[in-house]
């Protein structure tokens, strides 16, 4: 027999407090009110009192509503069903079809045996040269892409997630503006992907709690998937809202916080999300993709910056482009040695040109003479931004590589590039610089 | 003795028990489906002790029984650590993955040693000799190195060898040796024992003032801030700056006999690169697997924190192990700003009285007596074993102003500051040759390195000098000398960690190359003009990085070497007057 419980003693945020007993930490509880009834999870236990973040929030919840517990953690079902599929936070359909009541799996599963992880070593390949040749994606990589609100980061994510080879796509949508998420949808299903895609969605009219549960829901199937053999690429945007709830909870809860109101385990809870991307050793893989928008683009700002130490790399948008210099992705020695061999050799060639164009640049805005070498340089800036660094720009590797050299070939002579004397004799494009019209 | 839990709240579990409880001794929190977990007891109120557990909490209950033991938080110590895959408690990791699968199970612990593994086993000491703590009774043979059984660590006073084993093949579990006390109580003694963690494991005539230096073959650190044997140092660096690629590097190349990686609240990813290269790369100088001379300890961020928490002292007390056997260890902890956060998580369910960024008040002396625990000792017998620490350090916002990184600059001997212009700029490794230091003295000469920095000074504040003047505004003098700092800092202290060759060089060339490269930094230059200047470093710079590539002795080495003699021999006029002859 159900067992309800109906002596409430606080609430506060989205915060029940309920007299109850014989409870486990971490489970499931239904809350039945005058509006309907909403999922609550166990955050506290003491004695008799168990505090429960209830997904739909408290407005509306009274002293007397009862509440029944599952005896079991927050699950999702996961089965081939679930493609083309689009579910809530709390994992209800969004789409007006009917649920999916089968094979269910915890959500939060314990962390992945470090020794039975592979070593990445499978390039994704975009098309887009800032990441191919300069900061190539890897199989299991986390990455987020830094970015002001504002910049076209969204578009971005889609792009990837369209043109990267992966057997399943999850987009995991949390604070999502409504029309973002039409055009997420919009975008696969032009794309033709729609039917590999699984869209878990919480918007920001949504309740916060529901925004927590969003990257657990989309790992919890991508981990199933990956452990079928599946290839799985999860999208997340935008990791600040989620940190943004994770405060808004903690300070109900009272926790001390520690940085800008975020509270100490920051770090903590979301290693505990980005360290699903994995690469099983026998079996599939997940890579992860997440937004991360930087409040007045500083990248010191806590969500940023915890980010940043967990994941392997970042890519910062800016100005509609991808940062040259601060953009890293720490896999990419994993996979461009064995795609071409003057591949390392051109990503460092051409960033470090690129630096020095940048102090040109600022040698002829502060009004300084510009020597010869310089101009050099200013030339070389503008012919990379224009046909490597644009957005626009959807080529594949090796065209991109003989494009830098053509560049640097432009501009300069070969010792002045930095690049080691046996690799420049294979590569250096052997048409005398000037004679060579702009290429495109 | 038994208790009940109370309260849950995240890692931290409220038990109350009418008994006798120890301070950090651990206890088990019974899970209703079996499952025990671990836990240590870290703060008794009257009859409630506060506990944290080393694992999820999912699933407790209030009333669940709690199992209080008498003992501290111990790892066990003897043949066999070398090799070993652990995690912040000494489970073997692929033990637990050939039980469990791919994922960690709460609850599921597995002993540290195989105790069904034979070691051949020579006894040293004989019946009646006199031991001590630490003194050795015999030796088994560890891979390369001959593993010595020492007596219990924590033996008072002098006792008498009673019964000692003969030479033969025997399990870590069996008797070898048995003492007898002052008193005349009987002790047994196998080939392991245990230790607990947090205390440091130090049996020692006396501290030495460690001096001899750390060879890491990372050039900016063995010739700019260098490092020794029995000393500490720290690498705080700003995300992507490439702490632990510099740390990966100097545990592959770094001239110590024992090498413990605790990859502490970091990425799996990096620690699977460990752990799947280590076994395949060669040690130069034993011709043996790396692995045989690592041990890594590895509790991953999504591993629970309060383990994170015990890792380092885990990976400290194996390393306190190897040094009282008079070997020279290496401990690396990446990073220790994990290790802190994991405190702060604590201190906050403790409701403790939050310190600066809410980092508990105890946090300073907590590093300190972390980064003590190394030290170079004189043995009782007389030998010398040392304990290297080198943490990472990863400050919130890339500020080295926070708490963490503070406190550790308090208490070590050398600081590799990573920069972030530096790694934008693809400086590799991106240790600022401005603001770092080091207490300690290399194998250059000291005098030649001040001069470098010097150098390396001057050449910053003309190239602050021109972003405001510009180059127009600069004397062909200043001018030179920045051209000349920045011809050191790139074919010097920069180093390709990726290249077989670049990524470490022995102090013989580290030596070489730098004598080289100060001959060319003092050379007298006659420029004609600016140009002229630039053209003719840059041909210095292509001689020399090239050369860093080339294997040593081999013929693109010499062919370069000459290159570079002829450039000495005519400083550099032959390129000059080329310069001037293409206008």
């Amino acid at each position: 027999m159900r067992k309800y419980y109906d002596q409430i003693t606080r609430i506060a945020g989205n915060v029940v407090t309920v007299t109850a007993t014989g409870i486990g930490y971490d489970e499931l509880a239904v809350i039945t009110t005058d509006r309907g009834t909403s999922l609550a999870q166990v955050i506290h236990l003491e004695g008799d009192q168990v505090s429960l973040q209830v997904f739909a929030g408290t407005q509306g919840v009274s002293t007397e509503d009862r509440i029944h517990f599952l005896g079991r953690p927050m699950q999702v079902p996961f089965s081939d069903k679930l493609l083309g599929r689009i579910f809530d936070g709390s994992g209800r359909p969004r789409d007006d079809r009917p649920a999916i009541e089968e094979n269910f799996v915890d959500i939060g599963s314990p962390a992945v045996n470090p020794v039975t992880r592979r070593m990445p070593d499978k390039m994704v390949h975009t098309g887009i040269p800032m990441i191919d040749i300069f900061n190539s994606l890897v199989e299991s990589q986390k990455l987020p892409i830094f970015s002001i609100p504002g910049q076209p980061y969204n578009e971005l994510l889609a792009r990837v997630g369209l043109q990267a080879d992966a057997d399943v796509i999850i987009l995991g949508g949390m604070g999502l503006r409504y029309d973002d998420y039409l055009i997420f949808r919009q975008t696969f299903e032009d794309g033709g992907v729609l039917g590999r895609t699984i869209m878990f969605i919480h918007t920001a009219a949504d309740p916060v709690v529901e925004c927590l549960m969003v990257p657990d829901l989309c790992l919890a199937v991508g981990e199933q998937f990956a452990l079928q053999n599946k290839r799985v690429l999860v999208l997340l945007t935008d990791m600040t809202a989620f940190a943004d709830s994770l405060k808004e909870i903690a300070i109900i809860m009272e926790q001390i916080p520690s940085n800008r109101g975020y509270p100490g385990d920051l770090y903590t809870q979301m290693a505990r999300r980005y360290e699903k991307a994995v690469d099983f050793d026998g079996a599939g893989s997940m890579t992860i993709l997440a937004c991360v928008t930087m409040p007045g683009d500083d990248d010191t700002h806590p969500v940023p910056d915890n980010t940043g130490y967990i994941t392997e790399g970042q890519f910062y948008l800016r100005e509609g482009r991808i940062d040259a210099f601060r953009s890293l992705s720490r896999l990419k020695q994993q996979v461009n040695d064995d795609t071409r061999d003057d591949h390392r050799a051109v990503m460092n060639a051409c960033i470090q040109l690129y630096a020095l164009c940048r102090e040109a640049r600022e040698k002829r805005d502060m009004g300084f003479e510009v020597s010869a070498w310089d101009q050099r340089l200013l030339t070389y800036g503008d012919l990379f931004e224009d046909r490597i660094m644009d957005l626009g720009v959807n080529i594949p590797l090796f065209e991109a590589l003989d494009r830098c050299w053509q560049i640097m070939a432009e501009c300069f002579e070969p010792e002045e590039v930095g690049i080691r004397r046996n690799i420049l004799d294979a590569h250096w494009p052997t048409a005398t610089p000037a004679a060579t019209p702009a290429a495109s | 003795m038994n208790g009940r839990i109370v309260a849950v709240y995240g890692n931290m579990v409220i038990a109350e028990t009418p008994g006798r409880v120890v301070q950090n001794s651990i206890a088990y929190c019974c899970r209703r489906d079996g499952a025990r977990l671990l836990s240590e007891t870290i703060r008794i109120r009257g009859s409630l002790a506060d506990l944290q557990v080393f694992e999820e909490t999912r699933g407790l209950h209030v009333g669940d029984e709690v199992d209080f033991q008498d003992e501290m938080l111990s790892v066990v110590l003897g043949p066999g650590l070398l090799g070993q895959i652990y995690d912040g408690l000494q489970n073997p990791l692929p033990q637990l993955a050939e039980e469990v699968g791919y994922f960690l199970e709460p609850g599921r612990y597995i002993h540290g040693l195989d105790t069904e593994k034979t070691w051949a086993f020579t006894p040293t000491a004989a019946v009646g000799d006199a031991v001590g703590a630490a003194s050795k009774l015999g030796t088994v043979p560890e891979g390369i190195f001959t593993h010595e059984i020492m007596a219990p660590f924590d033996l008072d006073g002098t006792w008498t060898v009673a019964e000692i084993a003969g030479a033969g093949d025997y399990t870590i579990e069996k008797e070898i040796a048995a003492v007898t006390g002052p008193d005349g109580q009987r002790r047994s003694v196998t080939m392991q024992q245990k230790w607990p963690v947090k205390r440091a494991l130090r049996i020692c005539r006396r501290r030495l003032m460690p001096t001899e230096p750390l060879v890491t073959g990372v050039r900016i650190i063995d010739t700019m801030f260098p490092i020794v044997r029995g000393g500490t140092y720290c690498i705080p660096g700003p995300f992507g700056a490439g702490k632990t690629v510099l740390q990966q590097i100097t545990s592959r190349h770094a001239e110590v006999d024992i090498v413990i990686v605790a990859a502490c609240g970091e990425r799996a990813g990096e620690v699977v690169e460990t752990l799947r290269e280590f076994p395949e790369l060669i040690d130069p100088r034993t011709g043996k697997s790396l692995m045989e001379r690592t041990i890594i300890i590895c509790n991953t961020s999504a591993m629970p924190v309060a383990a994170r928490e015990a890792s380092v002292y885990t990976a400290a007390t194996l390393a306190e192990y190897y040094r009282q056997m008079g070997l020279n260890v290496l401990l690396l902890a990446d990073s220790t700003s994990r290790w802190a956060q994991a405190m702060r998580e604590l201190s906050g369910r403790l409701e403790e009285i939050p310190g600066e960024e809410a980092f508990p008040a105890y946090l300073e002396s907590r590093i300190a007596g972390f980064y003590e625990r190394a030290g170079a000792v004189e043995l009782n017998d007389g030998r010398i074993g040392t304990l290297t620490i080198g943490g990472t350090v990863s400050p919130a916002g890339g500020s080295f102003e926070e708490p963490v990184t503070q406190g550790t600059l308090k208490v070590v001997g050398a600081f590799h500051g990573l920069s972030r212009v530096r790694s934008d700029a693809r400086r590799y490794p991106a240790i600022d040759p401005l603001d770092s230091w080091s207490k300690y003295t290399g194998f250059i000469d000291a005098d030649k390195v001040a001069e470098v920095r010097a150098l390396l000074t001057r050449g910053h504040e003309v190239q602050q000098m021109m972003t405001v003047v510009g180059e127009e505004g600069t004397s062909i003098e200043d001018i030179t000398i920045s051209l000349k700092a920045n011809f050191f800092d790139d074919c010097y202290l920069q180093q390709n960690a990726f290249d077989d060759v670049d990524a470490a060089t022995p102090a013989d060339r580290q030596r070489f190359v730098f004598d080289k490269i100060i001959e060319v930094l003092r050379m007298d230059f006659a420029f004609a003009d600016k140009e002229q200047a630039r053209r003719t470093l840059v041909h210095a710079n292509d001689l020399f990085f090239n050369w860093n590539y080339a294997a040593t002795d081999s013929d693109d080495y010499k062919r370069i070497l000459a290159d570079i003699d002829a450039f000495i021999a005519d400083k550099g006029e032959s390129v000059a007057a080329e310069t001037t002859a293409a206008k």
